[in-house]
């Protein structure tokens, strides 16, 4: 069937997309070119001459070894924070979809998390970990554990990681519980006839079927953590102690605004702004073959 | 191959009693065929065979074995769904395959027997496709297919004809007959539909609202239909059912129409003036008899035969419908008569049928 509407001229068409392009134009093309550009130049360290110089600055980064080192502790950031996220949410997932009594509540208990802002939830969590004041911060202290985000690195990025997973994992259960009662019911009865039992039929009934959203949610959850965790990490450690949270756009943000280095900060985030496209693209391709066949 | 046994089966769901009250068994490669309207609880028995649901009250048996309380993955039954509920991302191979796999058969094994299977279904050159790459028969067939391989005790249809179209559903009937015979295997199957119902079933067990309302072969039922309700529901287009009297010391009823039909197989028990319903086929009605006359409201040329709709020229009058052979003649009003030796006999009240002496 042609769903195509066709219009007689060009006037009313341009009008109705007219302020979808603006607002796309003033709030991302803009702001992006203005990236682009001043990633290619250089200024002094009053501020005052700009210069051009090409892709010096990409070849400064990419040549960098913190530059380098703060890219791999991002992907293993993004990694930690979608398997954990994604890995939590399809267990609650699982057992909001089962036919309990309460489950409403259940729900709606999980979806609460997603409304509360980035750094309130940072806060919060530092009232729970905090090695001084936190609950559970002084209780593993307590018990003979060497609890200090303040000072140890790792403590610091698995607390991040936990932070930025927790407020992701209202989102990802939301699509994992549409995902799975969207899997008709009698597919399932028909493989318990079969004789496969629990963990057999999740494994080879369930999660094949939930791979399209499965796919969506990974691209989401890895872009949100590259991203959307600017707020969170930076309430909670600044990115420290030393370097050892600092994720790419943490270091955007240290090395733009802190430092001043223009330059090298558009380079870095004309990259960032690359990787997420390639990252939908990829999105683009498999989802939109999915839905052909 | 089992027999089956089903003892005092009641299911409620919340404040809804839906089985109120099976008893049933069936013995070793029986196809006992289940009919009712949609709604009276067709498929909630067939799951709670299945292991799907569980009973509030009563038994299952499968060969003596109560499995009233067993995992459907553990009950060797094999179910075909109304939809089919094939394995979309698995080939007609795996999905065939998928329950042998998980027994521990040899690969080797999985291949006879899929192949086997394919072949009886035709289904040989379709086993590296995806079910969505399969027409509505085609699917319907990987599904008998996939319960065939299995070797079950027990086969469980439900109404798996009911999404095809109307030249496949004879096809595939006659199929499923010819198959069941051939293998041997118990079987419930469930259906709305008449045909199906009066030819694939040895028995036929007619439910109403939760409760069988007759169980007997499927000639039986239709000849000597328990009630009214067995008797509006089986046989298309279903009985006319006209009020009427007892009288003459019960060997003889009076229609309400007016004139009185003499029982030909002996008089009812009961006293005079009971009320009563008669039935009587549309293809029992005989054009050109003047004991009724109806008033006619539309004609049906089917071909071969014509139905005649019409009603009794009282106020209210339910209505009437004649099959006659051939063509029907045109006219406002029709003589009617009722061939006696037909006739059904039921208790109005109760609707219950009225045998002679009883
Ligand atoms: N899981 C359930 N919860 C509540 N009511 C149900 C459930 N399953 C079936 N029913 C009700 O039970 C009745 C019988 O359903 P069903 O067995 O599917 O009928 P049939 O197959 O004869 O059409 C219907 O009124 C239906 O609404
Ligand atoms: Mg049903």
């Amino acid at each position: 069937m042609d769903r195509r509407t066709v219009f007689g001229g060009w006037l009313l068409p341009v009008l109705l997309v007219l302020p979808q392009l603006l607002l796309t134009g003033f709030f991302f093309y803009w702001p992006a070119g203005e990236a682009v550009w001043s990633s290619m130049t250089s200024q002094d360290a009053f501020g005052e001459g700009v210069r051009f110089v090409g892709w010096d600055n990409f070849a400064e980064l990419l040549a960098d070894p913190l530059y380098l080192e703060s890219a791999v502790r991002t992907v293993v950031f993004c990694g930690a924070v979608s398997i954990l996220a994604m890995g939590l949410a399809l267990a609650l997932a699982v057992f909001a979809d089962r036919e309990v009594r309460g489950r409403h509540a259940y729900r709606t208990l999980l979806i609460w998390p997603y409304a509360v802002a980035p750094a309130m939830s940072a806060v919060l969590l530092l009232f729970v970990l905090d090695p001084r004041v936190g609950l559970l911060g002084r209780w593993l202290n307590r018990m003979g554990l060497d609890w200090d985000y303040h000072l140890n690195g790792n403590q610091a990025l698995l607390m991040v990681v936990m932070a930025s997973a927790w407020k992701q994992v209202s989102y990802n259960f939301i699509f994992f519980l549409a995902g799975l009662q969207s899997i008709p019911r009698a597919v399932t009865e028909a493989a318990r006839m079969d004789g496969a039992k629990g963990w057999h039929r999740f494994r080879t009934i369930t999660v094949p079927l939930l791979a399209p959203t499965t796919f969506f949610l990974l691209v989401v959850n890895l872009v949100y953590a590259a991203f959307d965790t600017f707020g969170t990490i930076n309430a909670l450690t600044h990115g420290g102690p030393g370097k050892d949270t600092e994720t790419l756009v943490l270091k955007v943000f240290r090395d733009g605004v802190v430092n001043q280095d223009i330059g090298s900060s558009s380079a870095q985030s004309v990259i960032l702004m690359l990787g997420v496209i390639a990252l939908t693209a990829v999105q683009f391709r498999f989802l939109g073959r999915r839905t052909e066949t | 191959m089992a027999t089956l046994e089903l003892n005092g089966l009641r299911k409620r769901f919340g404040d809804t009693q839906v089985l109120r009250q099976i008893d049933l068994s069936l013995t070793d490669g029986e196809m006992l065929v289940i009919v009712g309207a949609s709604g009276c609880g067709k498929s909630t028995l067939l799951r709670l065979v299945a292991g799907l649901e569980t009973p509030t009250a009563g038994t299952v048996r499968l060969d003596g074995r109560d499995i009233t309380q067993l995992d459907p993955s553990a009950r060797d039954i094999a179910m075909v769904f109304q939809n089919y509920a094939l394995y979309p991302h698995f080939s007609v191979f795996d999905n065939m395959a998928y329950g042998l796999r998980i027994r521990g058969l040899s690969k080797a094994a999985i291949q006879a027997r899929v192949d086997a299977a394919a072949a009886m279904l035709g289904l040989g050159d379709l086993l590296t496709r995806k079910p969505r790459q399969l027409s509505g028969g085609q699917r319907q067939r990987v599904a008998m297919g996939r319960a065939i391989v299995r070797e079950p005790k027990l086969f469980l249809f439900d109404e798996p004809l009911s999404n095809l179209d109307a030249k496949l559903r004879v096809q595939m009937r006659a199929e499923i007959r010819r198959l069941q015979r051939r293998l041997g295997i118990t079987s419930l199957y469930v259906t709305h539909d008449q045909v199906e119902a009066m030819t694939l079933g040895d028995r036929l067990l007619v439910m109403h609202e939760g409760r069988p309302a007759q169980l007997a072969t499927p000639m039986e039922v239709f000849e000597q239909p328990a009630d009214t309700y067995v008797a509006s529901f089986i046989g298309a287009p279903a009985m006319n059912f006209l009020p009427a009297i007892l009288t003459e010391h019960g060997a003889a009823a009076r229609l309400d129409a007016g004139p009185t039909i003499r029982f030909t197989d002996g008089p009812r028990a009961g006293p005079e003036g009971m009320a009563l319903t008669l039935g009587i086929r549309p293809e029992h009605l005989t054009v050109g008899d003047p004991q009724l006359r109806v008033q006619v409201d539309l004609i049906e040329p089917l071909g071969s035969e014509t139905l005649i709709h019409g009603h009794l020229p009282t106020a209210g009058a339910p209505p009437m419908v004649i099959k006659v052979a051939g063509r029907a003649p045109a006219s406002e009003a029709i003589a009617v008569g009722i061939q006696a030796e037909h006739l059904h006999v039921f208790n109005r009240e109760t609707g219950m049928r009225k045998a002679p002496g009883a």
